[in-house]
């Protein structure tokens, strides 16, 4: 690889690292024809993690960081000084077929500076996953980031190559979004993401092929005054009508060349972390926003201790729930047990009359659950009245891993 | 007396499977068989011999053992047997309960395995080298905790179909050759080329896609834990970019905004925004060259006809006449069509004619190119081209050929019959009635003839619809 590539690279996959879309997931399984190259497993592979925990499934980079834009959070608005580049679409194709085929990644996730207009972007963009697909035979993994601004025409094709698409929201208030970035627009996004939804579910009828791993959008978090209840009402609202697999939320971050209009300094990890439990909490757990954010202080999540234990703490009455009879729902509540082991408990269930020793076997969350969990050998009747409870089940302080 | 049993090393599967039918024949328990490879000396026993019957296995069982006969630990096989012969007297369900000691051992091995097969998968990396006749061939040094080489190839193979590559590890190879697989012994990491083409630009990648203002070395080692190092290149960058982490975050938080010294492209910025065609002849352009969505067509059917018509007729998609001629209705149904407005006292010339959709999706049949019906998305995939298409051409009336125009229209698949006659697409006044090529369908000449004057009755009561506008 020459070394104006290489610089190109680099300035590249720099200015793709604030989204924090990484999965490789969500597809169908898949392999290569006999001289085409690639495979989806469905699951997804991290080839790699960097040093700030997060994996490695994508090349992860833009087309281009020119930008007409000019998002106050975004280091490639067209008002900062970083520097620029711009691939061609023939680079991008032969590093992702270079990449792929030493097993470093899953596919390509492009994103890009609108550069002319939002469509030609949009068909440069397109252009590299209909190369890859239609000249390579590449089966591997394919997001593209959608240009909502794009007209609808440009917008569906891209469902023809893509497994995924997605449209970032950014900010989840119309005004931040109006202060900040005030070339986009919440309707037009939505809009836009309404169609997509529509395409996705009547594709999969039709048994076309039209991202089949459907979309995603990330919001900002720390870069405006949303509260995490708006986050989550917004999150809420866009798994209801949208039908998005995922909404990723990016703990603003301070850049390089970073605007005047936004605070540098360090991301807020532990705010992102609890709203990524939350956000699991909502999708996985039967648990709604209010009771969510019921657990915390004015509209905000509970820094120091996970969102199912604070909402644990504030409804004692509910608890000790005892294992051997309780219903699915009510499993899901105890803090310290995921559905995983709730799935197991339950399966164990018809064999045997559990213990304490039985649901270490099945949960690695037993001290969150001691208070709050009765089993045959185990009653802690008086432990769940306790006032130091909360502070004697706060965690030692460790970096949120996430992503996993 | 006990048992010996003396299977080959790493994952002996076959071996195993023999063994546990022969112990089961003989009805020898658990506690009375020693478990062996080749390497682990004199087992002081007797040993079996000969063939035995086929046991019927649950199918959870065997999703059991063929993993766990891949781990390392000596115990694995003793293990199994123990769990099969369990199963096998008296507790049927044992593997359905997952508190149970034995089965959670198994399900934790089960689980290295996995986490060990998805760690090959994730983390061989590939360097190329020509080979003697010019072809470029992948070769791969890895280091797996557990005997799980082969059960990695159907990976490899599937991904990699069409490369000539091989996995060297210290406990058996992988060859692909674009068509066989072979396995073979324990290879050494000195067959590893030294370099690769493309390893410094995804080093450069690694270092630029890390962002230091996130540094979570944690997390990064619960994944990618430190015995993996040695052999992924990217991961001698890992101590600098910890180093540096700290001073470039305070870097970027002490550093004073900017002052842009780009100009503001005003321009460019106010011409961003007007990027849709602004003509018909702009539209048209752009539909001429776009790419059909639908399988088959040769070209874009364009619709015809003056702006500001009275009446824009929509129908369905072209046919095979149209495709080959670049031009609406002028097939069978075109020509029935065109004999209805005459009798209903429709100028063609004067009328705006399209489809819904551009293109002539179609199936080949021998050397006949048969008509397929565009499905709900395909419609509305050209939805939006008719709507601009609409916009430009400002008809007093649309008439709705058929289902498929009343969906693009409408943006819903309803009912024809139910909505036949006038309607009115979102403010625009329309109509809507049969697609001339249901005429054609109909098998009856008497039920056609029927038909056929209703929908010129339709098209009339289009005209004095239009004409009242």
């Amino acid at each position: 690889m020459d070394e104006a590539l290489d610089t190109k690279l680099r300035i590249l996959a720099d200015a793709a690292k604030y989204d924090a879309s990484c999965a490789s997931s969500g597809g169908k399984k898949r392999a290569a024809g006999k001289n085409g190259i690639g495979s989806t497993t469905g699951s997804g592979i991290c080839h790699s993690y960097t040093p700030d925990g997060r994996c490695i499934s994508l090349l992860k980079i833009l087309l281009t960081n020119y930008c007409l834009f000019d998002c106050a959070y975004c280091i490639n608005r067209r008002s900062s000084n970083t520097k620029r580049a711009r691939f061609t679409v023939a680079e991008v194709v032969s590093l992702t077929i270079g990449f792929y085929k030493r097993n470093y990644i899953e596919g390509l996730f492009l994103s890009s500076g609108i550069i002319r207009s939002p469509d030609y972007t949009m068909e440069q963009m397109m252009l590299v996953a209909k190369t890859l697909r239609n000249e390579h035979g590449f089966a591997g993994y394919i997001h593209l980031k959608t240009i909502p601004e794009a007209n609808p025409w440009l917008i569906e094709q891209a469902g023809l190559f893509a497994d995924r698409l997605s449209i970032n929201l950014e900010l989840p208030l119309q005004k931040s979004l109006e202060d900040l970035a005030p070339e986009k627009n919440t309707a037009t996004i939505k809009t836009a993401m309404g169609q997509m939804r529509e395409r996705i579910i009547e594709a999969k009828e039709e048994r076309r092929h039209f991202a089949p791993a459907g979309q995603s959008t990330q919001l900002i978090i720390g870069a405006d005054t949303a509260t995490d209840d708006v986050v989550l009402t917004t999150s809420a609202s866009l798994y209801k009508n949208y039908a998005l697999k995922r909404v990723y939320y990016s703990a603003f971050s301070p850049i390089p060349e970073a605007s005047r209009f936004l605070p540098a300094k360090s991301p807020p990890l532990q705010r992102e972390h609890r709203l990524y439990q939350a956000d699991w909490l909502l999708r996985y757990y039967g648990f709604t926003v209010p009771e969510i954010t019921e657990g915390g202080d004015a509209s905000m999540l509970d820094l120091d201790i996970d969102p199912k234990l604070a909402w644990a703490l504030k409804h004692r009455a509910l608890f000790p729930v005892d294992v051997n009879t309780a219903p699915r729902e009510m499993l899901l509540r105890v803090p310290g047990l995921g559905t995983r082991a709730v799935d197991k408990i339950l399966a164990a269930r018809r064999h045997m009359r559990l213990r304490l020793d039985d649901i270490a076997r099945l949960t690695s969350g037993l001290k969150r659950l001691r208070p709050f969990l009765i089993t045959l050998d185990h009653r802690p009747t008086r432990l769940i009245d306790r006032a130091d409870l909360r502070q004697s089940l706060i965690a030692p302080p460790v970096q949120p891993s996430l992503f996993d | 007396m006990n048992t010996a049993v003396t299977l080959a090393a790493g994952a002996d599967q076959d071996g195993f499977r023999l063994a546990v039918r022969r112990l089961l024949a003989a009805d020898i328990a658990p506690d009375a068989v020693v478990w062996g490879t080749p390497d682990a000396g004199d087992l002081f026993g007797g040993s079996l011999a000969g063939d035995a019957p086929p046991v019927m296995l649950p199918r959870a069982l065997a999703a059991m053992i063929t993993p766990v006969v891949c781990h390392r630990d000596p115990e694995r096989y003793a293990l199994l047997y123990r769990l099969i012969w369990r199963m096998r007297h008296g507790e049927p369900e044992l593997l359905a309960n997952p508190a149970d000691a034995l089965v959670r051992r198994l399900e934790m091995m089960r689980k290295a395995i996995r986490r060990d097969l998805h760690k090959m998968h994730a983390f061989v990396r590939f360097r190329e080298t020509i080979g003697p006749d010019g072809t470029a061939r992948y070769i791969a040094w890895f280091e797996p905790d557990h005997y799980i080489v082969e059960a990695t190839a159907g990976f490899f193979v599937e991904r990699f179909r069409s490369m000539i590559w091989a996995i060297l590890t210290p406990v058996g190879s992988l060859f692909w050759d674009t068509e066989r697989l072979a396995i073979g012994g324990p290879g050494t990491k000195d067959h590893l080329p030294a370099d690769d083409a493309f390893e410094a630009g995804w080093c450069s990648y690694y270092e630029s896609i890390f962002n230091p203002a996130r540094l979570n070395t944690v997390a990064m080692r619960s994944e990618m834990a430190g015995k993996y190092w040695h052999n992924l290149p990217e991961a001698r960058l890992i101590p600098a970019l910890v180093r540096g982490a700290p001073e470039r975050l305070r870097d970027m938080v002490a550093r004073e905004a900017t002052t842009p010294i780009h100009r503001d492209p005003a321009l460019a910025v106010a011409a961003m925004a007007k990027q849709n065609p602004k003509t018909l002849a702009d539209l048209n352009r752009i539909i001429a060259a776009a790419p059909s969505l639908v399988p088959g067509a040769t070209r874009a059917v364009l619709g015809e006809g003056p702006i500001g018509a009275a009446i824009m007729l929509v129908g369905e998609q072209p046919g095979d006449a149209e495709d080959n001629a670049g031009r609406p209705f002028v097939g069978p149904a075109g020509q029935m069509l065109d004999r209805a407005l005459a009798e209903a006292g429709i100028d063609r010339t004067t009328t705006y004619l399209t489809n819904a959709v551009k293109h002539f999706k179609y199936q080949q049949r021998g050397k006949r190119r048969l008509h397929a019906s565009p499905t709900t998305s395909e419609v509305k995939h050209y939805r939006w081209w008719l709507m601009q298409e609409l916009g430009f051409v400002q008809p007093k009336l649309v008439v709705a050929l058929g289902a498929t125009a009343l969906l693009a229209l409408t943006g819903q698949p309803l009912p024809l019959l139910r909505n036949r006659g006038p309607i009115s697409f979102d403010g625009q006044a329309g109509f809507v009635t049969t697609h001339p090529a249901y005429l054609l369908r109909l098998p009856d000449p008497a039920t056609q003839q029927t038909a056929y004057t209703a929908f010129v009755a339709d098209l009339q009561h289009a005209r004095s619809l239009a004409s009242a506008c």
